[in-house]
């Protein structure tokens, strides 16, 4: 039976060894995209290649690699969160309540805010595992509610953070003395190793990617899958709740009306590193490649003067050569 | 001899690291049934991705009528005069019938507006002429799978086809069901005409079948005339060596504990007041016809779907299970007919599957998993269950059915459940794994696991069933011992229909002709006049 059911062997010896380096060769694709680009820009303009250019560009990482982490769980189990950008904002907002409004000390503000992000994330939660709305759906109305409340909260008008002890160096500090590296981007840096190692190391990972995989499995496998799905939503809606910190520490101040937009940006950033959006598939780093590239894009482009509707042209573009090309690799397997 | 009207003659096709064919042969004679038999992997699927012009042959040519056959796609060789029905069912579900059968060749009005009436008027034409009794208006989705079926055969036919190809058109019908499929085969088998029969159930191509081809390892290996050889033979043959068919249950006693006991189990869509016993270490059968609501009672016992009424109780212990986290908590596990979508990430690796349910009990510390301890309970349980994978890390889409099968099954032992619920735990696994299935499920019920068998083929439920809980309509209709279990009896008790026959609920102590709940609500019967 072995010697006769060889030739069948062999194909699925290949497919096991070669599973573990095809996922890495996404990566390293997606790596190599954000070389050239990089190169590209580099040589296209002078002004490009600078380090305080590429500290720029970090820092703008930031924001958009903060929320498309938390969007990477909530994308592997095969759902959306529409609301992560007016949620950014509303978060800012409650900052300032907290902190500004409040008086509240720095320890207590921070925190405060990023539990108001998980608040945020436990309601979509709410909404999609127990009454069974759609993701989209649910997060779409979310947006529209957290973009209304945002305006409401601060009627409508910026609230400063001059009045709070090293808010704004939480974002534009420099942590470790004599090197140039903005506090942000260390934060991003933290932040994305943690979530890694949740995504690959822990329960909440492991279930994320079964949910992903085959939801009706995984339930039936005994795990409760709605209780995890909240929690994967507000796992997710901690990072907004941050996302909200760090940016209006880095503005210094907190812009009720700026949120709507980014959500498209971290999403983009999640399937540009090739997170599947049918689920079960996706990586951190994956992620982190894919916010690069959206940065050094919108930077490189702004550089060379190029006006901002055609660097959306392009962006959308991208997008499109990014998942095709994850399409093809799939289908030459 | 008359001249073949289909041949393959040394036909060859290879991919990457993998020969799927190799000099494959096979003719096909006008006004014949041939049956193709090969296990699982055995070269069926790419040779119908070959006949249907999916992929192209690296060797050998296909003849049709002596013409040399060569098909471009799908719609190519359905002009060509060969239609295909595959195994997964290509309809859309939220069309009717008649949309189905002529999609994408609607009759249309001034070249833009579709004919409604004209077209339900074809198909009304075509399928009494098929004498398939099937509402053109019907939507798709809602009929029985038989009925999908016919739905399908409806499709194929109403091409003309020289050639009709089926693979396992019969996986999912009953007997009746079956018979009704064979009629419409020997209608449309003329002089002119053939059918290519891939199945792996020998009962039906005894009767259907004229020859057998069968085929191992992507290679031809024997033609037999179905009236002179033996099912022995062919199976033989197909694994390349004898297996025992006439196997009776081991171990019948009538001294076992009562382990789970479940009172009056009754749900808003189908069951009715059903109640058994499962004893430790026994295997019992749950028989029925399709939709009797064998699986419906699997899935309301997990919890997986709301109950209306009903006790459970396990171990003398009442116990209440609200969803399937809580069944799995109670050591009982739930092993679904289909596999593919209730019962394996596809996606994910073998390992990642075995570890699944007892994730958080067994290979985690502080939310954090283990995986050392993972991997070795992985391998331990691949070796324990000969589950053929080069690894643990495979993926398990990749592995065949049977070791599917086998990964799903290990995944419950490492959660240590001692009632094992298996639906349908053969379907879709080739004869030689099957054989490994039933000596494992014998295997686990010696161990002192407590197993439910629900299974759709009869010689499946006598060979192994310590006792026979026989359904229909949802309800139980009879519980036979062992050795009162027959085909025959099952069959009674099986075809039994109180909700509408009085003297069927009398003979089950029922009152005669008094409503039950679920009289209104019988299964699902739209498209049938």
């Amino acid at each position: 039976m072995t010697t006769a059911k060889a030739p069948a062997f062999t194909r699925q010896e290949e497919n096991g060894k070669g599973a573990a380096l095809k996922s890495r060769l996404q990566q390293l694709l997606a790596f190599a995209s954000l070389i050239v680009i990089y190169t590209y820009f580099a040589f296209a303009s002078e002004f490009f290649f600078t380090y305080d250019n590429f500290i720029s560009i970090l820092f703008s990482t930031v924001v958009i690699g903060t929320l498309a982490i938390g969007t990477t769980f909530v994308v592997i189990t095969s759902g959306i969160d529409l609301s992560i950008g007016t949620g950014m904002a509303l978060c800012a907002v409650m900052a300032g309540v907290f902190m500004v409004n409040a008086g509240l000390p720095l320890a207590v503000g921070v925190p405060l805010t990023i539990l108001f992000g998980g608040l945020m994330g436990l309601i979509n939660g709410f909404n999609i595992a127990v009454l069974g709305i759609p993701p989209f759906i649910a997060t779409l109305a979310m947006m529209l509610v957290a973009e209304g409340l945002a305006l409401v909260v601060s009627d409508s008008t910026p609230i400063y953070f001059n009045e709070v002890d090293g808010y704004t160096d939480l974002s534009t500090g420099r942590l470790i003395p004599g090197v140039d590296i903005p506090n942000a981007v260390l934060i991003l840096v933290v932040v994305a190793i943690i979530a890694g190692v949740l995504l690959t190391k822990s329960v909440l990972g492991r279930y994320t990617y079964s949910i992903g995989s085959n939801e009706e499995a995984t339930g039936l496998s005994g795990i409760n899958v709605r209780r995890w799905k909240i929690a994967i939503y507000v796992f997710a809606g901690l990072f907004t709740g941050l996302a909200g910190v760090l940016i209006s520490a880095r503005l210094g101040s907190a812009q009720p009306a700026t949120g709507m937009g980014y959500e498209l940006q971290a999403i983009a950033a999640v399937v540009i590193g090739g997170t599947s959006l049918s689920g079960g598939k996706g990586s951190i780093i994956g992620t982190l490649i894919g916010a690069l590239i959206i940065s050094v894009l919108n930077n490189g482009l702004q550089i060379m003067s190029i006006p901002q509707e055609w660097q959306n042209v392009i962006l959308g573009c991208v997008i499109l050569v990014a998942v095709y090309t994850d399409q093809v690799r799939k289908e030459l397997q | 001899m008359t001249k073949a009207l289909l041949e393959v003659e040394g036909v060859g096709k290879s991919f990457p690291g993998v020969r799927a064919l190799h000099d494959m042969r096979l003719d096909l004679r006008p006004g014949e049934v041939l049956a193709l038999v090969g296990e699982n992997g055995a070269g069926k699927s790419t040779l119908m991705k070959l006949l249907s012009g999916i992929y192209v042959p690296d060797a050998g040519a296909f003849r049709l009528d002596g013409e040399p056959y060569a098909p471009t796609g799908p719609g190519h060789a359905t002009q060509l005069g060969i239609s295909i029905i595959h195994q997964e069912f290509n309809l859309v579900p939220d069309l009717t019938v008649a949309q189905n059968i002529f999609i994408g060749r609607e009759p249309r009005r001034a070249g833009l507006l579709l004919d409604d009436r004209k077209l339900n008027a074809d198909a009304t034409a075509l399928l009494d002429r098929l004498g398939l009794p099937l509402d053109p208006r019907a939507v798709v989705g809602r009929l029985t799978v038989a009925n999908q079926q016919m739905v399908e055969i409806a499709k194929a036919l109403s091409y003309e086809p020289r050639v009709l190809i089926m693979d396992e058109p019969t996986a999912a019908l009953n007997d009746a069901e079956v018979d009704t499929l064979h009629d419409l085969i020997r209608r449309f088998v003329r002089p002119d005409t053939g059918v290519i029969y891939i199945s792996h159930r020998m009962a039906e191509i005894k009767r259907i079948a004229h020859r057998v081809t069968v085929i191992r390892d992507g290679e031809y290996i024997d033609t037999l005339d179905v009236a002179t050889a033996g099912t022995p033979e062919i199976i033989s043959r197909m694994v390349g060596r004898a297996i025992a068919t006439d196997a009776t249950p081991e171990d019948v006693r009538p001294d076992r504990e009562v382990l789970l006991d479940v009172r009056g189990l009754t749900t808003k869509a189908l069951l009715t007041d059903v109640s058994f016993e499962l004893r430790q270490g026994e295997i019992l059968g749950f028989a029925g016809l399709m939709g009797a609501g064998r699986t419906e009672v699997a899935r309301a016992l997990v919890g997986a779907d709301p109950v209306q009424q009903g006790t459970v109780t396990l171990r003398g212990k009442q116990v209440r299970i609200a969803n399937p986290a809580d069944a799995a908590r109670l050591g009982i596990g739930y092993l679904s007919e289909d596999r593919k979508r209730y019962g394996l990430l596809l996606e994910q690796d073998v390992k990642a599957n075995i570890a699944l349910s007892a994730l958080r009990d067994r290979f985690t510390q502080g939310g954090f998993v283990r995986d050392g301890a993972l991997r070795a309970t992985a391998e331990q349980l691949i070796g324990k269950l000969r589950i053929k994978t080069p690894s643990a890390h495979q993926t398990a889409k990749h592995l065949s059915g049977g070791n599917q099968q086998k990964v799903v099954i290990a995944k419950w032992l490492v959660k240590d459940c001692d009632v094992l619920i298996f639906d349908e735990p053969t379907r879709g696994i080739d004869v030689g794994a099957k054989e490994e299935i039933y000596q494992l499920l014998r295997e686990l019920a010696a161990q002192g696991k407590s197993i439910i068998m629900i299974s759709s083929e009869l010689p499946e439920v006598l060979r192994l069933s310590h006792r026979v809980v026989v359904m229909s309509e949802g309800r139980v209709t009879r519980v036979l011992e062992a050795d009162e279990a027959t085909q025959e009896s099952i069959m009674h008790y099986a075809t039994l229909r109180p909700d509408e026959v009085p003297a069927d609920a009398v003979e089950l102590g029922l009152i005669a002709g008094a409503p039950t709940e679920a009289a209104g609500l019988p299964e699902k019967k739209a498209g049938q006049p």
